[in-house]
């Protein structure tokens, strides 16, 4: 009897044991979130259709949820378009309409490559889109190379992941040590009387990379860096950083980091008045919502991926000798915004291009094997509402993009007293002149 | 309350040093348990499932078996000497982070450079278990907050260590291990393997005359010093032991993932975590901390791909919040954790689940 | 450098006293039930969003947003303690710092459904006000100035009345206080009440200075635990002391060496005073 009990006991914990191991694979397979867009484009494809399989993993919770939620809605945004206008057509006469799998990877690396292996692996995704953030897509990216998967990359600034022998990582961004060069530029063309420059970064990779390229860049054009300094992430006040900037007396501020920390800084600078002509800051600058900060907003300069001011133009292609490929700006953002009720900001466009770069590639290819998706993609040189659009094909930084540039925009105010957003360089796009704090 | 009325402390009489000659016999009896067959059985058909089913399987497999290592060896320091450490994960990220830089600055093997990311984190815990053991209670808890935090703060200072860029691997390194396929194996069973080990120094511990000393502490440490646990050598070695395991796990996994950076290393979150999962099993048990882990992940899992709603609220949008009413739930009227609740129900299933 | 001395020495001060304000909430809560609460950043947080929704919802002036904020983290935290607090209090230290963080999840999980993590900035100014090389903004020294005066009232409350008699009688030692008939659960619900409501406040304050998301708790909660070792633990007084010498360490040591060092010395110096001076700096030897 004693023995029976045991043996019952020592099942429950094995049938108990199964049920755990049960677990963790089987919900997650039946519960990840897949997106069909149904293709209601009345096509004739009676011959063979197929419905490629998107992966990637979103940032539905933690720090990353803005962004990487309108990264997925940009990309949506092109399936939709894609699947409504009847797919692509391949070389063999098969019509592939675009599907999505993504799960949550919390805006943290710990379940990236559990995920994005279930993605290349039991999903059967035919591509993957990288998460958003270098950290989270440096460690998706050797899931995607080993599987041979092509994986475009948005949201993923940083140099480094570009130069670790991937063959199949393709970016969509202006990489980090380009991203705020243009401002050095844009001051030497505008402000020549600028001498003095002081970059302050926050302390994460991406800011970082950025300060130190902006650094070597502004030294190389003779400029003085008065300030290079960086400052932790969690910094909440800034007054002691900006009490040693006054002291640097700098012309000119460059570098920031993300949101939070970029608007606290430009709300504290005007505050404490510190009287410094020209301030660039990184990425809180085009966001809609830097203008809460009203007066203090007021001649601050921002890098942006894309904005909807900018106007790239199938004339400006072919004057280039570009390829034109996708819609115009003002489509992609009246669509955007009937289908989000929200303003896109680059990350949007971001998630809509890299999935439009994909189908231009299945396109040229003709077909979805990931080599000839590749060489497309290598040989790829378009300029579309996003801008221009080419990747590195050295084995050094295979993938990295070369081809797009950076716009500027300032925060103005408009004759009525509005602050409104104007672009201010490259100066072939600009819709203001450059403007002192 | 809890931890002390389930401990499975043996009886007095038997936890007494027996005489030398029978020592070693006394040993290997104690040793030999019905539990320990389980607790190996549960491991081993975790390793062998994770291993059969698929890529996809497998790395779901290594995330629930990393857990269970790192919620182990939390459990050799907390449960058994009852000193709650938040800032356990500092061992994962210090470890990692030597490891990462040996294989990244001096091209060391990943072989090598694991044990040297273990033997790191086992010193610092030899350094800081000196100093901060010494506190008690809240005290110790709210230091080894302030050490992670402080690890992380000096890690960004450093720029060998890549600074607040942290580092990340080159894709050919992993030609060296057979390929990235091969390398994402061996990474598995290092760390099934690893598990395994912090669970049996887990349970030998619990069983050893060292681990009745732990308890011993656990229960009032002023009176075991009276006893004669010299208790600050014994606290300080439980700390040792229960940083060693994250060091080696620590490189493992930031090898795999290719990139180590600050924030990612020293996440004091993932540390509080590890708390709950040990806290679900049962603390102070050894199969406890491993159904913990495993039962947090299940139910993480569940509830981010869940397509349930509750109150027109879908449960993935709001399943931290969920998760957290459930821990609430656990905290509040089970206290002594799954294995401790089933423990105390039936003094039959002691003898199975230690 | 002594106009840059002075500058930082103001700024540390004024930012201190806030840092000090939020500490207090934390440290009276430890020294009456011995409770570390892990709820203390997302409630912060709340305290944050209820300034802002009050100032752009329904137009109130952030510090009339503030009494409502008061009040309804004083019920917040009564809620909090009968729900999650009151069970486990003589429970060991892993039992109410689990279910305080289970408190921490739920208020992130749900604030996180319903503000997403996006920023919110109140964007509400008060001028700046300027005295030779040093500049104050407005909203920065009324900020101040109303952390101070809110731990005067707390001094007088616990110091000179009767109910914040029996909370420091309860903090003693709770068993006697509960024999000579102070009712302890309701003064136990009230401290964590009034621990909340501090939290919730020294939150509204800082959100008419920066930017914040329902995560931006989390960074003052770290701070707090170091306030509060400063300052010693369960010494709602030694907190704003505490937090003025953190404020100092902030806008000093930027002026000899990297910012970036700050967290570090900061971090080191909290372990240091952990294990030579546990009492904190102006604690009495216990």
């Amino acid at each position: 009897m004693k023995r029976l009990a045991l043996l019952a006991s020592a099942l429950l914990i094995m049938a108990m044991l199964a049920a755990c191991a049960g677990g963790p694979a089987s919900p997650a397979s039946s519960g990840g979130d897949t997106t069909t867009q149904t293709d209601s484009g009345g096509s004739e494809q009676a011959a063979s259709a197929r419905e490629v399989l998107i992966g990637y993993t979103a940032s539905q919770t933690g720090k990353y949820n803005v962004e990487s939620t309108r990264q997925v809605n940009g990309l949506n945004q092109w399936m939709k378009e894609v699947n409504d206008a009847g797919g692509i057509k391949l070389a063999d006469g098969t019509v592939v309409t675009f599907a999505s799998k993504s799960y949550d990877d919390e805006s943290n690396g710990d379940r990236v490559q559990e995920l994005y292996t279930k993605l290349a692996t039991t999903d059967g995704a035919d591509f993957l889109i990288s998460p958003y953030s270098s950290g989270l897509t440096s460690t998706a990216s050797p899931i995607a190379e080993q599987y041979e998967k092509v994986m475009i990359t948005t949201g993923a600034a940083d140099d480094a992941n570009y130069t670790q022998g991937y063959t199949g990582i393709y970016q969509v961004y202006t990489p980090a040590s380009k991203y705020l060069t243009g401002a050095v530029d844009m001051l030497k063309a505008k402000a020549p009387d600028v001498k003095k420059l002081a970059v302050v970064h926050e302390n994460d990779k991406f800011s970082t990379g950025v300060a130190d390229a902006v650094k070597a860049y502004a030294e190389s054009l003779g400029y003085e860096i008065v300030l290079f300094e960086g400052y932790d992430s969690a910094t909440t006040d800034f007054a002691p950083f900006i009490n040693k900037i006054e002291q640097s007396a700098p012309d000119a501020i460059l570098g920031g980091g993300h949101f939070q920390d970029g608007s606290t800084f430009a709300r504290q600078l005007a505050e404490k008045g510190v009287d410094v002509p020209y301030m660039a800051l990184l990425v809180a600058p085009p966001e809609p919502t830097f203008a809460d900060l009203g007066d203090a907003a007021v001649g601050v300069v921002g890098p942006s991926q894309w904005e909807p001011l900018a106007k790239f133009t199938e004339a400006a292609a072919s004057s280039a000798g570009l390829t034109w490929v996708g819609p115009t700006g003002d489509t992609f953002v009246s669509d955007y915004q009937a289908a989000y009720n929200d303003e896109p900001s680059y990350h949007a466009a971001g998630g809509y291009v890299a999935g439009m770069m994909l189908g231009e590639a299945i396109k040229q290819a003709g077909s979805l094997d990931s080599a000839a998706v590749k060489a497309a993609l290598d040989s790829m040189d378009l300029l579309t509402f996003y801008g221009h659009l080419k990747f590195d094909t050295s084995a050094e930084a295979h993938g990295l993009q070369v081809g797009h540039d950076m716009v500027f925009v300032q925060w103005q105010k408009d004759g009525d007293g509005n602050l409104v957003k104007q672009v201010v360089w490259p100066a072939e796009g600009a819709t203001a002149d450059l403007i002192t704090r | 309350m809890s931890a002390q009325n389930n401990s499975g402390l043996q009886p007095p009489n038997t936890s007494a040093a027996p005489a030398p000659s029978r020592f070693r016999s006394g040993m290997m009896g104690r040793l030999l348990t019905p539990g320990l067959v389980v607790i190996l059985v549960a491991i081993i058909a975790a390793m062998i499932y994770g291993a059969t089913g698929g890529a996809a399987r497998r790395e779901a497999w290594y995330t629930v078996l990393l857990f269970v290592g790192l919620a182990s060896s939390l459990n050799i320091l907390l449960g058994y000497t009852g000193y709650v450490s938040f800032g356990h994960i500092v061992f994962f990220g210090f470890g990692g982070y030597i490891g990462f830089f040996a294989i990244y600055q001096l091209g060391w093997n990943l072989l090598p450079a694991s044990l040297l990311g273990g033997a790191a984190a086992a010193l610092l815990a030899l350094g800081l278990g000196l100093a901060i053991l010494r506190l008690r209670g809240a005290y110790f808890a709210l230091a080894t907050i302030g050490i992670n935090e402080a690890m992380k703060a000096l890690v960004i200072n450093i720029p060998a260590l890549g600074g607040p860029n942290g580092m990340v691997l080159n894709f050919g390194i992993y030609a060296s291990y057979g390929g990235a396929a091969q390398a994402q194996w061996t990474v598995y069973w290092a760390t099934a393997v690893l598990t395994l080990m912090v669970v049996l120094t887990s349970y030998i511990v619990k069983k050893s005359k060292f681990g009745l000393g732990l308890m011993a502490i656990r229960e009032d440490e002023d009176a075991a010093e009276v006893m004669g646990v010299v208790a600050p050598r014994a606290k300080t070695w439980a700390y040792v032991i229960s940083a060693l395991f994250p060091g080696i796990l620590g490189v493992l996994f930031f090898f795999k993932a290719s990139n180590i950076e600050p924030a990612a290393a020293f996440n004091l979150n993932r540390s509080i975590e590890l708390l709950v999962m040990v806290m679900l099993g049962g603390q102070g048990t050894v199969l406890g901390p491993i159904l913990g882990a495993g039962g947090y992940q299940l139910l993480r899992t569940t509830l981010l791909t869940s397509d349930l709603a509750l109150f027109g609220l879908k449960i993935k949008d709001i399943q931290l919040a969920v998760a957290g009413l459930l821990l609430l739930i656990i905290v509040l009227f089970i206290p002594v954790g799954f294995i401790g609740w089933l423990r105390s129900r039936s003094t039959r299933l002691r003898r199975w689940l230690e | 450098m002594f106009d840059q001395l002075i500058v930082s020495v103001t700024d540390g001060m004024l930012i201190g006293v806030v840092y000090g304000l939020a500490a207090m909430g934390l440290t009276l809560i430890f020294g009456v039930m011995n409770v570390i609460n892990l709820a203390h950043g997302p409630i912060m947080a709340l305290g944050m969003f209820g300034v802002y929704l009050c100032y752009t919802v329904l137009g109130l002036n952030p510090f009339v947003g503030l009494i409502i904020v008061a009040v309804l983290g004083m019920l917040l935290g009564m809620i909090i303690y009968a729900g999650a607090v009151h069970r486990v209090i003589d429970a060991p230290h892993l039992s109410s710092l689990l279910s305080t963080f289970s408190v921490n999840m739920m208020i992130i999980g749900i604030g996180t459904a319903v503000f997403s993590t996006s920023f919110r900035n109140v964007n509400y100014s008060l001028g700046t006000v300027v005295i030779g090389p040093i500049t104050v903004p407005g909203t920065r020294l009324s900020s101040a100035i109303l952390a101070l005066m809110v731990t005067g009232l707390l001094y007088l409350f616990l110091y000179r009345t009767r109910p914040g008699k029996y909370i420091r009688a309860v903090a003693n030692n709770r068993t006697s206080a509960g024999l000579v008939g102070i009712p302890s659960t309701r003064v136990l619900a009230m401290s964590f009440g009034i621990g909340t409501a501090l939290a919730a406040v020294a939150g509204g304050l800082i959100a008419m200075a920066l930017p914040f998301t329902i995560l931006s708790g989390g960074a003052f909660e770290l701070k707090s635990f170091v306030i509060v070792v400063l300052g010693g633990l369960g010494n709602p007084i030694g907190a704003l002391l505490g937090g003025i010498i953190l404020g100092l360490i902030e806008g000093l040591v930027p002026v000899f060496t990297k910012v970036t060092w700050v967290p570090f010395i900061e971090f080191v110096l909290f372990i240091l005073i952990l294990l030579v001076r546990p009492q904190g700096l102006f604690g009495a030897k216990q």
